[in-house]
């Protein structure tokens, strides 16, 4: 295996692999502003998403550390962020500020949109040309932080594409990387195995605190035993059956090698690396949301059925083993290995092929997802708004 | 051609990973952690990523896949047969 990838040296010393200067929205109502911005400035990206308004407490504290983790992910060189209001902007910006890297914001009261996007706008090109003269550098394979989630399961993911991440992310554990998994309701089945493979008692405690209370609020909220949910009407069409099924499918990414070394909360920035758990929904774009505010800078994606989901800012790998998704889909399919399923290629093979994918991916070329333009950014909610 | 494939000797069901599996046929079934192959029956057309029964189970029983509780049998099932959502469901919820 390489043991260097070429990647962006930030100011806090992370590492990205990709050079965005994105336009950030503190609220929905800076979103057409935002849209302006990236418009008139070309090489730009803004990221519109519907919430920020009347959001407190521990919902409102993730709606910031999402925005704040994004805009602070080394994947990203510079950040203009735009709100409704000078405060909640300020507070953004001032989370980002703290990484070192160039960051401005506006707020859109007593200015308007117009002067708001002319002045913006001004800032977000000096940023653009200045990130246009970053140059990428040999780094060592320890500074990839590399994230998973899995989507459109089907049977095929459980035997084919996610033990196929498993036998990469052993490989790159043992390399020191920094890892996460999460998905907290689809370890349902499995959550035994998982405790089993944290580091230490005081691990297996968090995982299973986190883990029992997602099961707490299924049962407090659900009408059925969630079989229209989980599996999703996707997963049953690709023939998966129960939770327990799809769960130790989904537990394949995790390899065989692979130690939980601690967990954390959604959005939280990993202490060391590792393999780390993240408290996390199930549903994809969350899920890579929340990894994106992490810091992880390349995602592996193995699905079955075929999820298009992609990030606005992490390069997002798709990987399937089955045979007719890599054939009806195959635009949206960076990684192949429906060999394993026929014995044509073996496992340590199969890892190595998504690994060769990913060396690639971080010295920059584009991932199907990036290609497709699929920037799903879909932060978290807790509960509703005040 | 693998037809099937199983992830534990121990398992009661298998997952076909090929288009075309009709009744009648009898299967290839790849064990996966042995890499070792068995035959099957097949008594059922089975979609890809569908499961077929590998034994005769009784409501009430255990479906055994990975080697681990995959859920519960809530309607008989034969060897060879389609083994879903309409014959398994879950524990949990």
């Amino acid at each position: 295996m390489q043991k260097t990838f070429w990647g962006y040296r930030r100011e806090n010393g992370r590492v990205g692999v990709r050079n965005h200067v994105i336009i950030l929205p503190v609220d929905d109502l800076a979103n057409a502003a935002c849209e302006a911005v990236a418009h008139n400035i070309k090489g730009t990206m803004a990221i519109p998403h519907p919430y920020g308004r009347l959001q407190f407490g521990a919902d409102l504290d993730l709606h910031f550390r999402t925005l704040i983790g994004t805009g602070s992910n080394p994947n990203v060189a510079a950040v203009v962020v735009i709100g409704i209001e000078e405060q909640w902007t300020k507070k953004v910006v001032d989370g980002i500020a703290a990484t070192g890297k160039p960051v401005v914001g506006f707020g859109i009261e007593l200015h308007g949109d117009h002067d708001t996007i002319m002045r913006a706008s001004k800032a977000a090109k000096v940023f653009l040309q200045e990130a246009s003269e970053k140059h990428r550098v040999e780094c060592p394979l320890s500074e990839l932080w590399v994230s998973t989630k899995c989507g459109e399961s089907d049977t095929t993911s459980g035997c084919g594409a996610n033990p196929t991440v498993g036998d990469a992310f052993d490989k790159l554990y043992a390399a020191g990387c920094t890892l996460v998994f999460g998905e907290t309701t689809e370890l349902t089945g499995g959550e035994q195995i998982v405790a089993a493979r944290c580091r230490n008692d005081q691990v297996r405690a968090d995982f299973m605190r986190m883990f029992d209370r997602y099961q707490d609020l299924i049962n407090r909220h659900k009408t059925s035993d969630l079989s229209d949910s989980q599996p999703t009407k996707g997963n049953i069409a690709g023939g998966l059956t129960t939770i327990e099924e799809k769960a130790l499918g989904n537990i394949q990414k995790i390899g065989k090698k692979c130690v939980v070394d601690g967990v954390l909360d959604k959005g939280e920035v990993p202490g060391g690396p590792g393999l780390w758990f993240m408290d996390s929904s199930s549903a994809a774009a969350e899920m890579v949301t929340l990894c994106a505010a992490s810091g992880y800078v390349v995602h592996f994606f193995p699905t079955g059925q075929g999820n298009v989901i992609g990030n606005p800012i992490l390069p997002v790998i798709k990987i399937s083993a089955n045979p007719r998704t890599v054939r009806t889909m195959s635009e949206h399919i960076d990684v192949d290995t429906s060999g394993l399923l026929q014995r044509e290629i073996t496992m340590d093979e199969a890892g190595d092929k998504l690994l060769a994918m990913m060396f690639r991916t971080a010295n920059g070329r584009l991932t199907s997802t990036e290609a497709l333009g699929h920037r799903e950014f879909v932060l978290t909610r807790l509960y509703e708004s005040a | 051609m693998i037809h099937c494939v199983l992830h534990d000797p121990n398992d009661s069901v298998a997952v076909v990973v090929v288009e075309g599996v009709k009744a009648g046929m009898t299967l290839t079934g790849l064990i996966l952690d042995e890499n070792r192959t068995l035959n099957l029956p097949c008594v059922q057309d089975i979609p890809l990523g569908h499961k077929v029964a590998l034994k005769d189970m009784a409501i009430g029983d255990t479906v055994i896949k990975y080697g681990i509780d995959i859920g519960k049998v809530v309607a008989p099932i034969a060897c060879g047969q389609h083994a879903h959502v309409h014959n398994i469901k879950t524990k949990r919820w």
